[in-house]
């Protein structure tokens, strides 16, 4: 069987998965909960198999192009990490995975509400961002074994930090009186900026033809709403947007609620967050930034360059590594730290998408 | 004077105390990480027109050119270079390394502190604490416990009073040096980074097909001696099956000293390859603008042996033993059927598809003209089984070579090595300890277990659950006998 069909099985399991768990938290209902773990890990062994084989075919690709190239090397190069879309892929995947382990680990599902929309929205950007979902041929420049482990180490401290994202979101959530206070304000937008972005590249995907849709991201961004030439639509678009952003702000205090009667605790939220991020730091730190520049020390003989890429890791690299100092030396505690791992996955975000998207466009723009 | 001293100490303990704080290091985090966005938005190194439209995007298009100036003046332009943001990570590591200073004697001394045995106050104290009682003896339950930490590697040690044991152990205890490592290993670094601007450089060096060089160029201004000679014997981009997708670039380098090949090796990107420390990259490549070049033809005849040919556009050449002659009479460096009508046409200006045109005078025939494509070696087969393939077109590109040298290279290898062990230790191994009192009460045994840890408290109590369960399986097993 073809791996896009266990791949869309996974990803309709994911989607399923997400309204079940916050089912489970509206609820409160064991059996709920019993089927969200269910219909996660068997979206999660179905996307497995899709990898796999998805693996299998790229491997007779590669070694039927290059004969001279032996096994363990054709596996290595065959490995599904080259583009957006498998990236994306395997984040999702990642997440899951340590997401399913920390529910084993601590005997508890509400999380999985805080975790799966990530999956889904991971998984919901991969078809409306259009990117191409064919294997393709290997360029020169990514035939490296230390490219392949520096993707696939980082993005899974990417998924280690998207789990302590869900975490720090759910205590910020948890801990929260009121609307005015100005952590709940900077994650309710955050949210909703997020969302708003998402919707816009949906209508943007919407509204393209195939052709177009190959080119998105780097031509089309959010030009049929936000961006749009149309001084009226983009004026709509915005006011929607404001409003809507007021909307989540409103109603997102409601979750609280939710949440409190839940057997979460602010303290166990916290120490999630925090071991996810002493999982994720040292797998960025080794793959994202050591690997990355070993092996653009081995492609181009520089290891370091300053571009925005490298940069935004770094900072990424900062925003965490203020939070262990801050945290473990300085006994910041609570809201504070929370809200430090919300900016750290923020910075990852932009780091991955961000840098492509939105630098990318403003420097292309400027030069004409 | 001596208020004069004092007042000196003073100032060095306050200077000290604010190099050492780790509210400093948040600090600079903070401030680096925000001017890097910067950097990220301005483009860096770039013409000024380019950034004055980006900024005229913020601040409007009479605003933008004032905007940028008070920006250059600032470095932001070329930021990364600029004295402040070195500046800052000159206070950074300065940072680090008065913290490290300051704190690493307090770990040392924990480390070195030898470990006590605890009352049984003191036991109730610590974090992690656990009572059981045996009918059982002071001697078995001793000896089960010495027996499962022994189990698990742990070395322990033991003070007795009449009646009461006190068993005590610890481990990992070097772990609480791996932070300092972490540190060292971001000083190594920046030490590496510098020796790499002062004493490395990169460049660049293009070199024809066959053309040779003992300079390569940090600008077309500024050659720089390699002290050695390098010579490409050929370029080639190989393509996948049927696609303009390149598989690889490739260049054959020969280096050549005193006259003498000393090393040759075909590079690659990702496969560069050095010498005497100057490493050459595969960067680019290019066409050499209105150069001629050798076609290189294989010959085979009806079961003979393969022949290679360098001929010029133009000549004739004979397969072997066979009478057939043919002329070069054409080339494409990019040879494609046109969908719509059918017709031969070149479609790039870069050889991406290069194809010879020979013009075959074949005894008995009438002569004709055949495209022989060099990605499509069948093209090339004859009638009566003889073959002739377009190896190259050679001589009419360049390679492209990044050429560098790093001697700072090797402190950013072991700094990395040093960083990933130290993160590793720092947050997976943690410095456990461990106190067991046993004490006789009346026709049983009263045992008191109490740990305390660096990190990862749950995990010593589960360590502690599993002992303590295992001890108590083993002492009732012997004393119920
Ligand atoms: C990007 C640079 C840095 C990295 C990657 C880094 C890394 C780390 C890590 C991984 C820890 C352990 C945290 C934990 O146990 O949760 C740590 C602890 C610490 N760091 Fe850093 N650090 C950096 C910069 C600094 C700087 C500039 C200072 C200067 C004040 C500093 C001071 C400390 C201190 C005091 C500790 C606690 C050490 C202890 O346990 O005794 N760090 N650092």
């Amino acid at each position: 069987m073809s791996s896009s069909v266990f791949f869309d099985i996974s990803a309709g399991a994911y989607f399923a998965a997400m309204v079940t768990y916050i089912a489970y938290l509206v609820f409160r209902n064991k059996t709920i909960g019993l089927m969200a773990s269910a219909i996660t890990i068997f979206g999660f062994v179905s996307q497995s198999a899709a990898l796999i084989i998805r693996w299998i075919n790229s491997y007779h690709f590669w070694a039927a192009s290059n004969p001279a190239s032996g096994v363990v090397e054709s596996i290595l190069r065959a490995a599904p990490l080259r583009n957006l879309y498998e990236s994306l892929i395997f984040f999702v995947w990642s997440l899951i995975l340590i997401h399913l382990l920390i529910e084993f680990k601590y005997k508890n599902r509400s999380l999985g509400a805080f975790v799966t929309p990530l999956a889904a929205l991971a998984l919901l950007f991969i078809d409306i961002s259009g990117t191409s979902k064919e294997i393709q041929p290997l360029i020169p420049a990514l035939q490296s074994n230390w490219l392949l482990f520096h993707v696939l180490l980082s993005f899974l401290g990417y998924a280690a930090f998207g789990v302590s994202f869900g975490a720090a979101a759910a205590y910020i959530v948890m801990v929260t009186d009121s609307r005015k206070e100005k952590t709940y304000i900077f994650w309710s937008i955050i949210i909703g900026i997020f969302l708003v972005v998402l919707i816009g590249m949906g209508i943007d995907f919407l509204s393209l033809s195939a052709v177009q849709r190959a080119e998105l991201i780097q031509s089309h961004f959010l030009k049929t709403t936000l961006r749009s030439s149309s001084g009226g639509v983009a004026a709509v678009s915005w006011i929607v947007s404001i409003v809507f952003i007021f909307a989540i702000w409103q109603f997102g205090l409601r979750l609280k609620n939710i949440l409190a009667g839940l057997n979460l605790t602010p303290t166990m939220l916290d120490e999630i967050a925090y071991k996810s991020i002493a999982v994720g730091f040292p797998l960025f730190t080794i793959g994202g930034l050591i690997m990355g520049a070993i092996w653009a020390n081995s492609a181009w003989g520089k290891y370091w360059t300053w571009d925005p890429k490298e940069t935004w890791s770094l900072i990424t690299w900062f925003v965490y590594a203020l939070y262990l100092h801050a945290r473990f030396v300085r006994g910041w505690r609570g809201k504070r730290v929370a809200i430090l791992a919300v900016i750290g996955f923020v910075a990852v975000i932009f780091t991955y998408l961000g840098v492509n998207l939105v630098l990318s466009g403003l420097h292309a723009y400027g030069s004409g | 004077m001596e208020e004069k001293e004092k007042k000196k100490k003073d100032i060095f303990e306050s200077v000290w105390k604010f190099l050492a704080s780790v509210k400093l290091a948040i600090f600079i985090f903070i401030v680096l990480s925000i001017s890097s966005i910067i950097g990220t938005i301005v483009e860096q190194q770039a013409e000024p027109a380019k950034n004055i439209a980006l900024l005229a995007k913020f601040f409007g298009d009479s605003a933008a050119p004032t905007v940028y100036n008070v920006f250059a003046k600032l470095g932001f332009m070329d930021m990364y270079r600029s004295w402040w943001f070195i500046g800052l990570l000159l206070l950074f590591s300065i940072n680090l390394i008065v913290c490290s200073l300051d704190r690493f004697p307090k770990t040392w001394r924990l480390i070195k502190k030898p470990q006590k045995p605890l009352s049984g106050n003191a036991l109730n104290s610590l974090p992690i604490k656990k009572e059981l009682t045996f009918k059982s003896s002071l001697n078995i339950a001793k000896d089960e416990f010495l027996n499962i930490l022994h189990a698990s590697g742990y070395r322990v040690f033991e003070a007795s009073e009449s009646g009461s044991v006190r068993l005590y152990t610890q481990k990992g205890k070097y772990a609480r040096l791996a932070v300092y490592a972490v540190h060292l290993s971001i000083i190594l670094i920046f030490i590496g980074a510098i020796i790499g601007a002062r004493f490395g450089f990169g460049g660049y060096l293009n070199l024809r097909e066959g053309g040779a060089s003992n300079t390569a160029y940090k600008s077309p201004a500024e050659p720089i001696p390699l002290g050695f000679t390098i010579k490409c014997n050929w370029y080639d981009t190989l393509y996948y099956e049927g696609i303009d997708t390149p598989r690889e670039f490739q260049s054959e380098l020969v280096i050549i000293e005193d006259g003498k090949e000393v090393l040759k090796k075909v590079i690659e990107v990702n496969d560069p390859l050095t010498y005497k420390g100057i490493t050459f990259f595969q960067a680019s490549y290019g066409m050499i603008p209105d150069a001629t070049g050798y076609f290189v033809l294989d010959i085979t005849p009806d079961n003979g042996p393969e022949k290679r040919l360098w001929l010029k556009s133009g000549e004739t050449f004979e397969i072997p033993g066979t009478g057939i002659k043919g002329t070069i009479i054409d080339f494409s460096p990019a040879l494609t059927r046109d969908g719509n009508t059918g017709a031969l046409t070149t479609y790039s200006e870069s050889m991406v598809n290069p194809a010879v045109a020979i013009e075959f005078d074949w005894p008995g025939k009438e002569k004709f003209t055949g495209w022989i494509l060099k990605r499509y070696p069948e093209t090339g087969m004859l009638p009566g089984g003889h073959s002739v393939k377009f190896a190259d077109y050679w001589g009419v590109e360049y390679t492209g070579l990044q050429v560098s040298k790093d001697p700072g290279i090797w402190f950013i290898y072991i700094a990395s090595i040093i960083m990933a062990a130290g993160l590793y230790i720092c947050f997976f191994i943690s410095h456990k300890k461990i106190w067991i009192n046993i004490a006789d009460d009346k026709k049983s045994v009263r045992i008191v277990v109490g740990g305390s840890t660096s990190r990862n408290r749950l995990n010593l109590e589960n360590e502690i659950e599993k002992i303590v369960s295992h001890a108590a399986q083993a002492i009732e097993g012997r004393s119920g006998k």
